[in-house]
């Protein structure tokens, strides 16, 4: 594994498996008396918060308190940098104090890939602007492959997701979940396909590993797995639909489009959902959808990473590091 | 240079055990554990992965044969309790699965393949901590090979193989390496 982790294009397929296997052994800890492990102590590791969130930061919070490390958490509102302090010198303060790990979000696409030349310590790429979220990916291929090659019991230790077709629907053009399931499921060996109005999709589409569809309806019935996208209006500064009623009427997934999916097929939400607009509230709250099982699981994933980071030998400091 | 000054280059490769001779020493640590814990009422087998576990499967089979007693098995993963972890790149982690009903007021023989500097032991008592309260824990090797870094020692031993630290034990089971044996060689070798 390297030691950042900036991009799902960051892991090899045998990086994204010890992933997944870890997590699932370290699943079990959610049911035992002790929900703690020894493992990172005396590390310390600072969530940076630029932009709002509650899961993706509750999240690592909890998995890094889990592991025992200390948790600082920092977020960008009531913080110097409110005062104008720059990315760098925030990056030079937290240095100073001896992150082992700066788990950081950020509205600027790239602000992880930045931050890693400036400390020494790890960095965790929890979404910077429309770029990409590795662990949201991680946790929904983990979750993929629970429901549908079985837990670890079942013998699905070391098993990719080779021939499943996932689906992601929606807002990708917007989307940071979109560009790193794409990237690792693929990694993984599932077959994904977009489906999305020509407006929601990026430009260079073409060069992505994924098939790309413009009609919903003509996938649902081949898809294993839906993952829908939130429609991401605060990033809009253009009308990329004529209205939200008709975004919803094609591509919002109801009751209907649903019993048109396969008998084992899932629905996946990254969260937090606009319900109404591209998920029906009866789909979100039936038996095919992994909502809130994908939070339980975003937990146990980002243990599993932290511990792959930061559990061993620490990484050589590279030259730049400095 | 006689062959005796060089004890190391002269084991290479050596068997210690071979299948039948595991078999007879896991068949009487299976009596030891049912006679020390008076017909082994409340007792559970935990292996520390990988071979471990596979023993203690071997152990709580014969000890149904033996007395016709179900005994509860599982597996305790020691990895995160680790006191090297700092000293490799993080390894992979392996199952711990606890039978039904949890390690609560029962004794624990906790199963390894190998004693040898103890830390492993350490490690697993760390862990069990961690599941619940045990009224006991035992301990029960295949090999204790010496040469203990902590005051812990096996309640039950399969063979006691005095060895210098420069050699290195293998063992390999059935389950795990598709055949039975314990050998022995120099430095870094292998059987």
């Amino acid at each position: 594994m390297k030691r950042h982790l900036i991009s799902a294009a960051d892991l090899s397929r045998g990086d994204a498996v010890l992933i997944l296997d870890t997590a699932e052994e370290l699943a079990s800890l959610a049911d035992r008396p002790i929900k703690k492990l020894p493992t990172l102590r005396g590390r310390t590791v600072v969530n940076l918060f630029y932009e709002d969130s509650t899961r993706t930061r509750i999240s690592f919070e909890a998995a890094a308190k889990r592991l025992s490390a200390d948790v600082i958490n920092f977020s960008a509102k009531g913080s110097s940098v409110a005062k104008g302090e720059s990315l760098k010198d925030t990056a030079l303060t937290l240095e100073a104090m001896g992150a082992d790990a700066v788990i950081i979000r950020h509205g600027a696409s790239g602000a992880a890939h930045r931050l890693a030349d400036w400390v020494r310590g790890s960095v965790l790429n929890a979404g910077d602007g429309t770029h990409e979220h590795p662990t949201q990916a991680l946790l929904d291929a983990f979750t993929i492959r629970r429901r549908l090659r079985g837990t670890a019991a079942a013998g699905a230790r070391g098993a990719g997701l080779d021939g499943l077709r996932v689906t992601i629907v929606g807002d990708v053009l917007h989307s940071r979940v979109a560009r790193s399931n794409v990237l690792l499921l693929s990694t993984l060996g599932a077959e994904v396909t977009l489906a999305a109005p020509p407006t929601l999709l990026p430009l260079a589409v073409g060069s992505w590993p994924c098939a790309v569809s413009y009609d919903l309806d003509s996938e649902l019935s081949k898809s294993d797995v839906v993952m829908m996208l939130r429609v991401q209006q605060e990033r809009m500064n253009a009308a990329y639909f004529p209205s939200v009623r008709e975004y919803s009427r094609r591509y919002g997934l109801d009751a209907a489009r649903m019993a048109r999916l396969p008998g084992h097929a899932i629905v996946m939400h990254p969260g937090p959902m606009n319900r109404g607009v591209e998920i029906a509230a009866e789909v979100a709250d039936s038996v095919r959808s992994t909502i809130v099982e994908q939070v339980a699981n975003g937990v146990t994933t980002r243990m599993a990473v932290l511990y792959l980071l930061l559990g061993g030998t620490e990484f050589p400091a590279t030259g730049e590091a400095r | 240079m006689c062959a005796a000054s060089n004890p190391v280059a002269g084991r290479d490769g050596l068997a210690v055990l071979d299948s039948e001779e595991i078999r007879r020493a896991l068949t009487r640590i299976a009596h030891e554990i049912l006679e020390r814990t008076h017909g082994g009422d409340g007792v559970i087998l935990l292996g520390i992965p990988t071979r471990g576990v596979p023993l203690a499967r071997r152990l709580a089979a014969r000890i149904g044969e033996f007395e016709g007693l179900d005994v509860p098995c599982g597996s305790l993963d020691v990895t995160m309790h680790r006191d090297d972890l700092r000293l490799h790149p993080a390894r992979a982690l392996g199952r711990t699965e606890l039978p039904p009903g949890g390690v609560d007021g029962k004794t624990v023989v906790l199963i390894d393949d190998v004693l040898y500097s103890g830390r492993t032991v350490r490690a697993a008592l760390d862990a069990l901590n961690d599941l619940g309260r045990p009224r006991s824990v035992q301990l029960a090797v295949l090999v204790d090979r010496g040469h203990r870094e902590l005051p812990i020692r096996a309640d039950y031993v399969g063979k006691n193989l005095p060895t210098s630290q420069r050699e290195v034990v293998h063992v390999l089971l059935t389950e795990v390496d598709a055949q039975d044996s314990v050998t022995i060689s120099g430095e870094g070798g292998k059987p």
